[in-house]
């Protein structure tokens, strides 16, 4: 009986809710928004979608688009990882400590509203425009907000299965692994979301104001010559590239940790 | 201060906790153990009685070694192996029941082991799922498994069988004799289920209000698998009679 019942409901459904077709409805409403305009404006200033993405094909095949994109990346996975490593550590200490928490605590939040601009600059005149600075100055922006998170964790640790834990005499690493990360999974899956699309965006402001290659100095670059064109074809092969990794590894592996539930993410 | 002291491999158990209190939510320490002297005799069945409240959890968590702060002393054998059921079973619910067990259990306990263990308890099919997927009354078991696949010489059991229909609650009583049995070892079961008591006990210690000490400490002289459903009702209304305050259900 109740097996019929939902396979109705299912059936019923209306095809405003089932995932791919809103996706791609949703998707050609957006660029069908952009055609318009940009057809209305007709300028150079709002160039069309076909337009754009003939530019970053040509670009990907003749010009530098590519390594750019490549050195940017790579900068990006540099802060991210190492911003979740040092986050984390510190996140979980703060959760797990009182006392440490009130001791970092003060720090913490001048961290969390420093504007990223300004440990940018301060990064490049103490440090020099250097690869280790620019990496460094992005990873410090993201910090803060992965201790935030992890700490909220850490604070909602299960104490039964701590006790558990400790009356079985499990292992240091053993219970990090098996008791500890797994209940942290959707605390470090948040801030990794937030983190990669933060970093991102930060570490084109870095590339901006004090490197010499990477997708924020091409933007630099257009920006100086008013190529709206290049611009827009740069942050579209960025954004695609930012999608793939979402689509092809985020979401998998968020699968593959959750696959315990009953209704895995 | 507290002295947890090791015993050589005599097995034997000597609780005396002069004094473990609490700290109120308004300061005030609330002592919750007082004055408890208890030996428990090894390979044999202990059961704690007492009414709700009085500190019977508490003692565990001590006798497990997962509050140290207290005073008086605990010997015990060296290197004393705890299995420990609580009252939720407590399994991790992002392993299989089989990596549940597997995680803690005692470095000789094989495969066959594990199938001997899961099959007298009735899991054999169950270990490749995750306990999400289980009943209170498999997880449970499932719970109970772990405790044996450490191979415990201290098996600690917190009320294991509270909020569970009567019938799935006697079944797996006799599991646990069944598995007890096979390997016996010496336990510490609570509970405020009377007749669960004189079923299981081979030694029934009533306890006092809090702060909790040792009424009394009463034998039951036959063994658990020879106790007949009416045996169980004689002792208990005999029990009843003496300790009216510790057996009215």
């Amino acid at each position: 009986m109740t097996i019929t019942q939902s396979k109705i409901r299912r059936d019923a459904r209306p095809w405003a809710s089932s995932g791919p077709v809103v996706t791609l409805i949703s998707f050609a409403g957006f660029v069908a928004v952009w055609f318009l305009a940009a057809y209305i404006a007709d300028s150079k200033l709002l160039p069309g979608p076909v337009e754009v993405v003939e530019f970053t094909i040509d670009e990907a095949v003749n010009g530098p688009l590519l390594s750019e994109l490549g050195i940017t990346l790579w900068r990006v996975a540099a802060a991210f990882v190492i911003a979740m490593a040092i986050g984390s550590v510190i996140g979980i200490a703060m959760g797990e400590s009182v006392v440490l928490n009130r001791w970092l605590d003060s720090w913490l939040i001048v961290l969390l509203n420093l504007p990223a601009l300004v440990i940018i600059i301060l990064a490049y005149v103490w440090f020099g425009l250097t690869e280790a600075a620019a990496i460094g100055a992005v990873a410090l922006n993201k910090i803060p907000n992965v201790i935030v998170t992890l700490r909220e964790g850490a604070r909602s640790l299960d104490p039964g299965l701590d006790e558990m834990a400790r009356a079985y005499r499990m292992p240091a690493m053993e219970r990090l692994k098996h008791v500890i990360l797994p209940q942290l999974q959707p605390y470090i899956a948040a801030a990794s979301r937030t983190g990669l699309s933060l970093i991102w965006k930060i570490v084109l402001v870095v590339e901006l104001l004090g490197r010499s290659n990477g997708v924020g100095f091409q933007l630099h670059l257009n920006f100086q010559l008013f190529n709206v064109t290049a611009i827009l074809g740069y942050t579209i092969a960025f954004v695609a590239v930012m999608l793939a990794i979402e689509f092809f590894l985020v979401q998998p592996f968020e699968r593959y940790t959750t696959r315990w539930r009953n209704r895995p993410v | 201060m507290n002295v947890t002291r090791p015993v050589g491999e005599t097995g034997r158990f000597e609780i005396d906790i002069a004094e473990k209190t609490y700290t109120g939510a308004n300061g005030v320490p609330v002592p919750v153990i007082r004055d408890f002297r208890l030996q428990i005799k090894p390979e044999s069945m202990t059961v704690l009685m007492g009414p709700s409240g009085c500190g019977k959890t508490t003692f565990l968590r001590i006798l497990a070694g997962l509050d140290h702060n207290f005073d008086g002393s605990i010997e015990m054998p060296e290197e004393t192996r705890i299995g420990f059921m609580f009252q939720e079973p407590r399994l991790l619910p992002w392993r299989k029941v089989r990596r549940n067990i597997e995680l803690v259990a005692d470095e000789a306990f094989t495969e066959e082991d594990l199938l001997i263990l899961a099959d007298a308890l009735n899991i054999a099919d169950k270990l490749d799922v995750y306990p999400g997927e289980l009943s209170l009354g498999l997880a449970r078991r499932a719970a109970l498994a772990r405790a044996f696949a450490t191979r415990p010489n201290l098996l600690l059991l917190d009320e294991p069988f509270v909020s569970l229909d009567e019938p799935t609650a006697d079944r797996l009583r006799r599991l646990l004799l069944e598995v007890w049995e096979a390997r016996p070892t010496t336990a510490v079961l609570v509970t405020h289920n009377p007749r669960e008591a004189v079923m299981l006990a081979d030694e029934l210690v009533l306890l006092s209000p809090r702060p909790t000490h040792v009424l009394e400490t009463v034998p039951v002289d036959v063994p658990q698998n020879e106790r007949t459903p009416a045996m169980i009702e004689e002792i208990y209304s005999d029990l009843l009679k003496r300790y009216p305050e510790n057996f009215a259900a």
